[in-house]
């Protein structure tokens, strides 16, 4: 078994692993934390598939942002987790004849289509392969309409979970007027008071 | 080296999880929310390999999209899932009644 071999392995029984200990968990928290993991072991493989670029994107975006997302409101939403596991084995049998019934039939075609034949193992890239440079260059020239597309729907995104979210303004919160500010007159923020000059007071007193 | 059944044995392992933690969790749809995520992971992990394995990067082009409509399905269904606690003060998927569905 060669080093790839072993890393390929021991990275896949930790990605089941951690993925059947987040539909699994009792606390929503630790569910997060698994799936964080799994999201980690996936981007070994996918390094193992020299997609490096994507890789790298799934441990910074999906693990640094959307996952901590989660977090963030896992732990925001004060849940009762204890009472939201009633009824966890009355579907169990459902899913094990659903999940079996699913495997088979993949396997089936694994068996008959996917022969090691059919789909040679490649043969490395050279050192100085980029994949970032192949991905830029068919994201910039051939798919750079769904590129911006994809933007385009991240900004929709953005939006819309800013205005679902958002309670409106509330009486007490303090937030600023640009009408107000450029209406200001003089006499609303200048006063002027006339007092005596210090030394001539201490004169006046004497 | 590896071939290319074992890397898609594991996503197929990976998606089967993900379905069963859609049908065993009826009651808290956070755990539903990252049954999806499994599932997108698992049919990304297909596309990388059948593009390592085929020579053709644009099955990367395509998880890259992926990943860019699943960050913002999470972030809209995170958003979602906020507005359902506070005005129910629960998440359970079967008191979602509402509509008679």
């Amino acid at each position: 078994m060669t080093t790839v071999q072993f890393i390929f392995y021991a990275c896949s029984v930790m990605l089941i692993g951690s993925a059947l200990t987040v539909i699994t968990a009792k606390n929503s928290v630790k569910a997060v934390m698994f799936l964080i993991l799994s999201f980690f072991f996936a981007a070994c493989i996918w390094m193992i598939l020299e997609a490096e670029f994507l890789a790298i994107l799934l441990v910074l975006v999906y693990i640094g942002a959307v996952m901590v997302l989660f977090l963030f409101v896992v732990m925001m939403l004060d849940v009762d987790f204890a009472e939201l596991r009633q009824g966890f084995t009355r579907y169990l049998p459902i899913a094990v004849l659903m999940s079996g019934i699913l495997l088979y039939i993949l396997f089936q075609v694994f068996d008959s289509a996917l022969t090691p034949e059919a789909f040679p193992i490649p043969e490395a890239r050279p050192a100085d392969y980029s994949s970032v440079k192949e991905l830029g260059m068919l994201l910039y020239t051939k798919y750079f309409y769904a590129f911006e597309l994809a933007a385009l729907i991240l900004m929709v995104a953005m939006i819309s979970a800013i205005s679902l979210a958002f309670r409106g303004k509330r009486e007490g919160t303090k937030t600023q007027s640009v009408r107000k500010q450029v209406q200001v007159k003089k006499e609303q923020r200048l006063k002027i008071i006339s007092m005596p000059a210090e030394g001539t007071n201490k004169e006046g007193e004497e | 080296m590896i071939a290319l059944s074992d890397f898609l044995v594991v996503s197929a392992l990976l998606f089967v999880i993900g379905l069963a933690g859609i049908i065993i969790n009826r009651k808290n749809i956070i755990t539903l929310l990252m049954s999806i995520e499994l599932i997108l992971l698992a049919v990304n992990t297909n596309f990388i390999a059948f593009s390592r394995y085929l020579d053709d990067a644009t099955g990367q082009v395509f998880v890259f999209f992926i990943l860019t409509v699943a960050a913002a399905e999470a972030a809209i269904g995170l958003a979602i899932l906020l507005l359902v606690f506070r005005n129910r003060r629960s998440i359970e998927v079967e008191k979602l009644d509402s509509l008679q569905g």
